[in-house]
């Protein structure tokens, strides 16, 4: 808790003191609310007409939106599993050529890496759809989304996995070394399989911007939660309403990865107390800010 | 390639809008999710509270819903403004969270002793935290703040995509769909607009990094 490193257990004035301001930034942030729900009731926000279509289930439009959402969550997590399993795949190739790239060429890796990392992924799945048609690749919508989450999520897993192997001890490699196997059977069978369990919840954290990413797929029409969402409030008028439920089928989906990311992490760093201290994964520009 | 030669000027005119909406994205989530922070390690429930579920709720939600919500939600309720205004808006609830997140994990790597140093000498919270905490935090803050910022500067894409108009990316578009240049061309320059942008940044802050860095 960050709680005791800012302040001491406190003593009866400081709670008076914590209670009153508790109070006072009680009625606040109420008061808040209740201007925020005044004016929503004010705009006619709650009214069944709004509600209905998405809460009502016999409103004559709930089956159809509900449908629609079902398959914009299929659409969604589909998307971002194929690229999770693209990413890990072409990342760890990213990793094993800048680590074993021969120092002629080796700013060739790291020039890719950089210019797919500074590109906004939205501008990648963009491009993705509009210039491989005119290379003659005419691909449906999905891998057009695909190609272009990819682009930007293997380099980041390759940088994850970069990390990762950064984090062990040189002795893993020197042992591998000394009993005589070949750099690609050191990486291959003593350095990437650590690497992998060390920077796992860093990857299932990546999982989530991936997941988030997904939305973007709207700029080329790929029927994700937003894209839907757009088509639904074309009906039903109610942007506010519809945006909600998206944001929280979001939340949740995301919010229990999250915590899966977490429980990983200390599940392995219970099991890792006399190994060497693990890599937090926190340090790693993961660019988990970074999607949308 | 020709047409980044032949339509500089409309690429120029996009950068700068990019780097204005950028600009002022970027102050204002310093600022909001700084108080955001404070907010979530205040000793006040309410408050943390608060912090903990405007976290939770903007670094969940994808940039572009938060985008359209806002963009779709607030005309609904009489709050009329341009797309850019409502960009900026979009951009800054979203990136403040992550802000947010970046000065708790610096606050965090304070060590405790230098906060236990400040109360014992009589410091109130707000002085111990102002005075004592943040000037430390910063500096471990520099490396995830830069990534937060660096990726804001990408995520101004979106907005663009969503339409605000004008800035690189909708120059973009508008370049391939109605004037009808091939897509290669014209979004490699507009992907030049940006790593002008992002490489460079990533620099900086590895510079900073090294400068700023102190052993704990």
């Amino acid at each position: 808790m960050t709680a005791s490193v800012l302040y001491d257990a406190p003593g009866p004035a400081a709670r008076r003191r914590t209670m009153i301001s508790s109070i006072v930034a009680g009625v606040i942030i109420l008061a808040v609310v209740v201007v925020v729900a005044l004016r929503l009731a004010a705009q006619g926000q709650f009214t069944a007409d709004r509600w209905g279509p998405l809460f009502n289930p016999f409103h004559q439009y709930f089956a159809a939106i509900w449908t629609l959402l079902g398959n914009a969550l299929v659409a969604t997590l589909l998307a971002a599993a194929v690229t999770l399993v693209l990413s890990l795949v072409i990342g760890t190739a990213f990793t094993v050529t800048r680590v074993t790239a021969n120092k002629y060429y080796r700013w060739l890796v790291v020039g890719v890496i950089e210019f797919l990392r500074g590109v906004p992924v939205v501008i990648a799945i963009f491009f993705a759809s509009r210039v491989l048609p005119e290379f003659g690749v005419s691909l449906p919508i999905f891998w057009y989304l695909v190609i272009g989450l990819t682009a930007y999520n293997s380099v980041i897993i390759a940088e994850i996995i970069r990390a990762g192997i950064a984090s062990l001890p040189r002795g893993q490699a020197e042992a591998g070394y000394s009993v005589g196997l070949t750099r690609w059977q050191v990486l291959s069978s003593i350095l990437l399989p650590q690497a992998f369990r060390v920077m796992l919840p860093a990857l299932i954290s990546q999982l989530v911007v991936i997941v988030k990413d997904t939305s973007l797929g709207f700029i080329i029409s790929y029927e994700e939660f937003v894209r839907t969402a757009n088509i639904i409030i074309q009906t039903t008028r109610n942007p506010i309403q519809t945006y909600l439920v998206v944001a929280l089928i979001f939340i949740v989906v995301n919010f229990a990865l999250g915590k899966l990311a977490e429980y990983v992490e200390r599940r392995s760093s219970r099991a890792r107390k006399t190994a060497a201290a693990p890599a937090d994964p926190t340090l790693v520009d993961t660019g988990a800010a970074g999607g949308g | 390639m020709g047409v980044i030669i032949e339509q500089f000027p409309l690429y120029v005119s996009g950068f700068l809008t990019t780097l204005r909406l950028v600009l002022i994205a970027g102050v204002l989530s310093i600022i909001l999710g700084t108080i955001i922070a404070a907010f979530r390690v205040s000793p006040v429930p309410p408050l943390r509270l608060v912090g903990t579920g405007w976290v939770t709720v903007f670094r969940n939600t994808p940039l572009a819903v938060v985008l359209f919500a806002t963009a779709f939600g607030l005309p609904e309720i009489g709050v009329n403004s341009s797309y850019f205004v409502f960009g900026v808006l979009g951009l800054v609830l979203y990136t403040s969270a992550f802000v947010c997140e970046a000065i708790r994990s610096g606050i965090n790597s304070v060590s405790a002793g230098q906060a236990e140093a400040a109360r014992a000498v009589g410091l109130t919270f707000g002085q111990s935290l102002s005075l004592i905490v943040l000037p430390q935090a910063f500096r471990t803050v520099i490396p995830p703040l830069g990534s937060v910022l660096i990726a804001m500067i990408k995520n101004s894409a979106i907005a663009g995509a969503f339409g605000i108009g004008g800035d690189l990316f909708a120059n973009g578009v508008q370049l391939t769909s109605a004037q009808g240049y091939s897509a290669a061309g014209v979004l490699f320059g507009v992907m030049l607009g940006y790593l002008v942008l992002t490489i460079p940044g990533g620099i900086l802050l590895g510079v900073l990094e090294r400068k700023l860095a102190v052993a704990r």
